[in-house]
């Protein structure tokens, strides 16, 4: 059924038709909207669930956690200072190996306070053992919530669905919602490992010593670092995993998104530039724009964040004179984040071949806090740097008014 | 719910095993091992990070016999209502959930969640052990730390704020039942979780739990210091059921007795109170004779 709703909406349509079982949240500018509209599914009982109305995001996540410990779907969803807030509970949550789904209606974040979007919040939880996956419009909103359930409930890794406030939350635009029974078929019931359990008790998240200790029949049980390092395989391994939910979707749904990369022009295009989120969309009106001026421009559209696909971005990239990062965050004192990823992840492949082959790389920071993006000023930065006249400058910034 | 338990008439299965982690004379060992009795065994118990991390064991071990899930120190009701809504959503009836939290993981960094699950009513039993400061990590001052108590961050002239009073907070929270108890006294812990069990809402029991080495008394006065605390009246025993109060069991007798040991008795057996001078210990005696002759003239037969 094709339906014009908000972003909000849509990722609220696709808990829904996921049966999650309990849900967990507390109210942030841009995500409102879609736990009222969850809460209001609840309460009308078109949604059979639990719907907690906690009093923080650290509760939030810590009902979700809890109630994954017993075996319910749970979900929750946040933004900006909410996601910093459940910081502690996101590396709880993928330490203790918990399939929950969040949305992330990405914002930037205090302080100064500013409710407008940038992408800073999910980013700078880059390294809590969090899959995160990106949409750029209503579609993949709802699909990728689908297939996060999915994803997380296969790797037994917590998934973050994070997509463009305001940008993405509070417009509107016509999507196609997919049928239950097909979602029912494409996701089974969530049957969890360990589900806490009087006829079978256990201890979960155990306090752990540096090494492995045996256990009353003489085995010997993983200590802290083993569980560290099955977590990191199994997010490497997820990487393959998010591709198989992409195509098993595609076949289930007929539908034709992909799981990594998507890609707009770029197969005879000299330059790319890369970005994640709605702003590859704009992008893809800068590439038509030079493309007239004679510049190849290609856009790639980066899904999955983490794990990331280095590999498969390294390929896309293979042969293109020059890569343009555009970025909605910033890693103070450096760059970029998905600046310093491809970077390191052209080197690390490049090594497998020759160094030679590499292609020149710049980095962009724009949009923060809502700044305005401008497609003349999107124009104005990409086109020196197709013809040999960029500043040198990393990263640089666009929209600035100093 | 039984008649009147007696030590002969507990449950004999045990859900601690012996030979844990807690320390010797441990006020919470007795605690738990009697309040998991009055649990049973179909109950889910959840943690946050303090001495009961400690005294369940370390991986791959586990020193309770019922299934416990370790939180984040800030939490334990949080993840206690997760656990509910989780049964419900599952039709899974039948099983108490209980939060087992220390003093510091419930008067301060767990008071929000608490707070929280107590005004959304959630159905579960929240269990305060209170040994009066952050003993786990080296016996640090928390909320509950009483006035003139020396620990390792207030080493010199002991803290100077007072006790604060988690189950009157609690009360403010309307919730069906809120009751006190210690150690020192099983037999009255485990009817208050009894009962706890048969009412539906939130549930609030505080137990106080010397501990030997953050007082600084020999572990084995674990008892004798408990029933000193109620006996001098520096700790009362209650009950407060639908917002009715009354003192029960050793407080209970007071009130019939009408007399209370001297403070002096209490404090003077504990080294955490050895800098506390004649005058501030006088402050303290006429705090507790204030309270107690509110209590005399309110309960008069």
């Amino acid at each position: 059924m094709k339906v014009i709703e908000s972003g909000n909406v849509a990722a609220a349509l696709g808990v829904k038709l996921c049966r999650a079982n309990v849900i967990a949240a507390y109210p942030i500018t841009p995500q409102t909207p879609l736990t009222e509209k969850l809460s209001e599914f609840v309460e009308s009982g078109q949604m059979k669930a639990e719907y907690i109305p906690v009093e923080s995001e650290h509760s939030a996540l810590g009902v979700c956690i809890a109630a994954s410990s017993t075996g319910a779907r749970a979900f929750t969803a946040t933004s900006a200072n909410g996601l910093l807030y459940m910081h502690e509970q996101l590396h709880w949550a993928a330490g203790a190996r918990l399939p929950i789904v969040m949305c992330v209606a990405n914002r930037g974040v205090g302080a100064p306070w500013t409710v407008w979007n940038d992408q800073q919040d999910s980013l700078s939880q880059r390294d809590t053992g969090w899959i995160q996956l990106y949409a750029a419009d209503h579609q993949e909103i709802i699909d990728s919530v689908i297939k996060a359930f999915y994803v997380a409930e296969r790797t037994s890794i917590p998934v973050m669905v994070c997509y463009d406030g305001y940008i993405l939350s509070h417009t509107h635009m016509p999507f196609e919602v997919p049928d239950q029974e097909k979602v029912d078929a494409f996701l089974p019931p969530f049957r969890p490992g360990y589900a806490l359990d009087p006829d079978k008790p256990a201890n979960l998240n155990t306090v752990t010593l540096p090494e492995t200790r045996n256990n009353i029949r003489g085995e010997t049980a993983h200590g802290y670092m083993e569980l560290r390092y099955l977590l990191h395989e199994d997010m490497r391994n997820a990487i393959d995993v998010v591709g198989e939910a992409g195509q098993r979707f595609n076949d289930v749904f007929s539908s034709s998104g992909t799981a990594y990369l998507d890609m707009y022009k770029c197969d005879d295009a000299t330059f790319v530039a890369v970005a994640m989120g709605s702003l590859s969309l704009h992008l893809r009106v800068v590439a038509d724009i030079l493309r007239d001026e004679g510049i190849k421009l290609g856009i790639m559209d980066l899904k999955l964040y983490r794990p990331f696909p280095d590999k498969v971005m390294a390929d896309a990239l293979k042969g293109k004179e020059g890569v343009i990062v555009m970025e909605k965050a910033i890693s103070y004192g450096y760059a970029g984040p998905l600046y310093s990823d491809i970077c390191s992840a052209l080197y690390t492949h490049a090594m497998d071949e020759s160094l030679g082959d590499l292609p020149f790389i710049y980095n962009y920071i724009l949009g923060l806090g809502g700044r305005a993006i401008r497609t003349t000023d999107l124009v104005d930065a990409i086109r020196p740097i197709c013809t040999g006249g960029a500043a040198k400058d990393q990263p640089a910034w666009i929209g600035l008014k100093l | 719910m039984q008649s009147k338990p007696t030590i002969l008439t507990l449950p004999e299965e045990e859900f601690v095993h012996p030979g844990n982690r807690a320390c010797s004379g441990c006020g919470l060992g007795i605690a738990y091992r009697i309040g998991l009795k009055a649990l049973g065994k179909d109950t889910i118990v959840v943690v946050p990070p303090s001495c009961l991390t400690v005294l369940q064991g370390l991986y791959p071990v586990a020193a309770t016999k019922l299934p416990s899930l370790n939180v984040t120190f800030a939490s334990t009701a949080a993840a206690a209502s997760g656990v509910l809504a989780a049964l419900k959503s599952l039709g899974r009836e039948g099983i108490t959930v209980v939060g087992w939290a220390g003093d510091g993981g419930t008067s301060d960094i767990g008071l929000q969640s608490l707070s929280g699950a107590a005004e959304r009513g959630e159905d579960f039993i929240y269990i305060c052990y209170d040994n009066e400061g952050y003993m786990n990590t080296g016996v640090q001052r928390s909320g509950t730390t009483p006035m003139g108590a020396l620990t390792t961050n207030t080493p010199i002239f002991g803290k100077a704020q007072d006790k604060k009073n988690v189950p009157a907070i609690m009360r403010a929270h309307e919730i069906p039942y809120v009751a006190t108890s210690c150690s020192a006294y099983p037999l009255d812990l485990f009817t208050k979780i009894e009962k706890a069990k048969t009412i539906r809402g939130t549930k609030y029991i505080h137990i106080l739990t010397p501990c030997p080495p953050g007082w600084g008394y020999d572990p084995r006065y674990t008892v004798k210091v408990g029933k000193l605390a109620v006996e001098t009246g520096m700790y009362d025993l209650y009950e407060v059921e639908n917002g009715e109060f009354k003192l029960t069991g050793a407080s209970r007798k007071l009130l019939d007795k009408r007399k209370l040991l001297p403070v002096e008795a209490y404090l003077k057996m504990q080294t955490r109170f050895k800098t506390m001078r004649d005058e501030h210990i006088k402050q303290v005696q006429d705090r507790i004779n204030k309270r107690w002759d509110a209590y005399f003239e309110r309960f008069k037969e």
